[in-house]
């Protein structure tokens, strides 16, 4: 009788017998990782301009792009909502935004099912510079030109930060279906 | 990555229902939103009541992020300290003897100021500080610019009252919640406070720009009598501010005033102190709301 190799008894999640992903990690992890994106740019003192890309939304934009299916299509507005409250934006700004984002992607997706990653750096980077401008504008604030020199750091750290991001978003993911509980 | 096989609904009536579902639930939430955005515009106090916990929840962990924050700050003003240590030395030394006597002379000033307010019998308005306590956090995400702090309605923090730091005017207090307080620096686009020009009784508005800079504009048109380097100081008109606390140095000029910044950067100041309205009553009065900027049109009424 053939043995199989100690190493082939374990794949990159653990040993593949009597292991099952874990039901609680699976369905928070993407939904705790965009809320605490949402939470984290309140901890920085930013007083002269936005410094801090809003990373809520560009780890939803992730999840999204990356892993399309995990998220409902009206998630947008719980998370939303949950950015709102933290994100010195007026209430409903990022409710609205963030579903639009989610319907327009989806929209994109039925048009190209196939992407490689430069295409969905410049899908979230796109999407990234329109929602902080149009966050800009339903600020509240008087828009003007310093207003919108001032957030071009903002953006340019944003697009830069989308690999990362993403980087992340797989790494949690692997986190998120890795065998953990043992069966039987 | 492909869309997973399941999203695709072929001929079952069950995907097609849930994925239309989907479509309307989204479409729903993005109206739902418009609404909600709508409605804090009009009246940015109807969901205060929801984020006031939510920032009461997080004030406690920006407490200790701040802590780190001013730590940090030392940690790199003791390593850039070293780096030119002799010439500073030798400078501060300089600066010290003349601040010594500037001291001396100030102090005599003070006693005199005393005799003479005790001649008009004026008593002395230094109002104790409601709280001190360190910024927590900020909007660092959004074009408003907003700071929070670990003081709230708990403490005696009330809405309009002044936030100051060691250096000169942070902010105002725009939302209170039980242990935290949203406040509104002067950096944001929407905030304006009367100033004065510290040599004499230059008034004028200092307006944020949302970049870090305060645009003054002055109340009275005509020549513009401004130079640059010059300070501003509150004016004390509205009754929100005492007068007299620094605000501002001038460091360009345009056609109907100047552009400014800020002396008391909230982010290099490790603890701002919240002080009582300077005259309640003359805000009752003048009838300036206490939530909300002057609009233009008033600004040029």
């Amino acid at each position: 009788m053939e043995r199989l190799a100690s190493s082939a008894r374990r794949d990159p999640y653990g040993s593949r017998i009597n292991r099952v992903k874990s039901p609680l990690r699976e369905y928070t992890v993407p939904y705790a990782s965009i809320m605490l994106g949402s939470l984290l740019p309140i901890l920085f003192l930013a007083d002269v301009m936005p410094v801090v890309p809003p990373l809520g939304y560009l780890f939803l934009l992730a999840w999204r792009i990356m892993r399309p299916g995990v998220l409902p299509l009206w998630i947008g507005v719980p998370l939303g909502a949950f950015d709102d409250l933290f994100s010195g934006q007026p209430f409903g700004s990022a409710v609205l935004l963030w579903s639009l984002t989610m319907i327009a992607l989806e929209a994109l997706e039925q048009r190209f099912p196939w992407r490689g990653f430069w295409q969905d750096w410049f899908t979230a980077s796109l999407a990234a510079i329109v929602y902080i401008l149009a966050a800009m504008v339903v600020s509240g604030a008087d828009l003007s030109l310093p207003l919108l020199l001032a957030c071009l750091p903002q953006i340019v750290l944003a697009i830069l930060l989308y690999p990362l991001v993403s980087r992340m978003v797989a790494w949690l993911d692997r986190f998120r279906l890795s065998r953990t509980r043992r069966i039987g | 990555m492909a869309p997973s096989s399941s999203r695709r609904t072929g001929f079952s009536k069950k995907q097609q229902y849930s994925v239309f579902t989907g479509y309307l639930f989204a479409s729903l939430g993005a109206l739902l939103g418009l609404g909600l955005l709508a409605l804090s515009l009009w009246q940015p106090s109807t969901f205060q009541p929801l984020r006031g916990p939510a920032t009461d929840a997080v004030a406690p962990v920006g407490e200790a992020t701040a802590a780190v924050r001013s730590g940090g700050n030392s940690v790199w003003d003791t390593i850039s300290g070293y780096w030119r240590a002799g010439s500073q030395n030798a400078d501060l030394r300089r600066e010290v003897k003349l601040a010594r006597i500037r001291l001396a002379e100030a102090e005599a000033q003070a006693v005199e100021n005393q005799r003479l307010k005790a001649l008009l019998s004026l008593s002395q308005s230094e109002a104790e500080p409601i709280a001190v306590t360190r910024l927590v956090g900020s909007s660092a995400s959004s074009s408003r610019r907003f700071a929070y702090i670990g003081k709230g309605s708990s403490d005696g923090v009330e809405i309009g009252m002044p936030v100051h730091s060691e250096r000169g005017v942070v902010g105002r207090v725009l939302e209170v919640a039980r242990g935290s307080a949203r406040v509104l620096l002067l950096t944001d686009s929407e905030s304006v406070l009367p100033v004065r020009r510290a040599s004499d009784q230059t008034v004028a508005f200092a307006e944020g720009r949302g970049d870090g800079l305060l645009r003054i504009r002055l109340i009275n048109l005509g020549l513009n009598p401004l130079e640059e380097g010059d300070v501003f100081v509150t004016s004390g008109a509205g009754g929100y501010y005492r007068p007299g606390v620094a605000v501002a140095v001038l460091s360009e000029l345009t056609p109907d005033g100047g552009i400014a910044r800020l002396i008391a950067d909230p982010s290099s100041t490790n603890y701002v102190m919240i002080e009582p309205i300077y005259e309640p009553l003359a805000v009752e009065a003048a009838g300036v709301r206490a939530r909300d900027e002057l609009t233009d049109e008033e600004l040029r009424d």
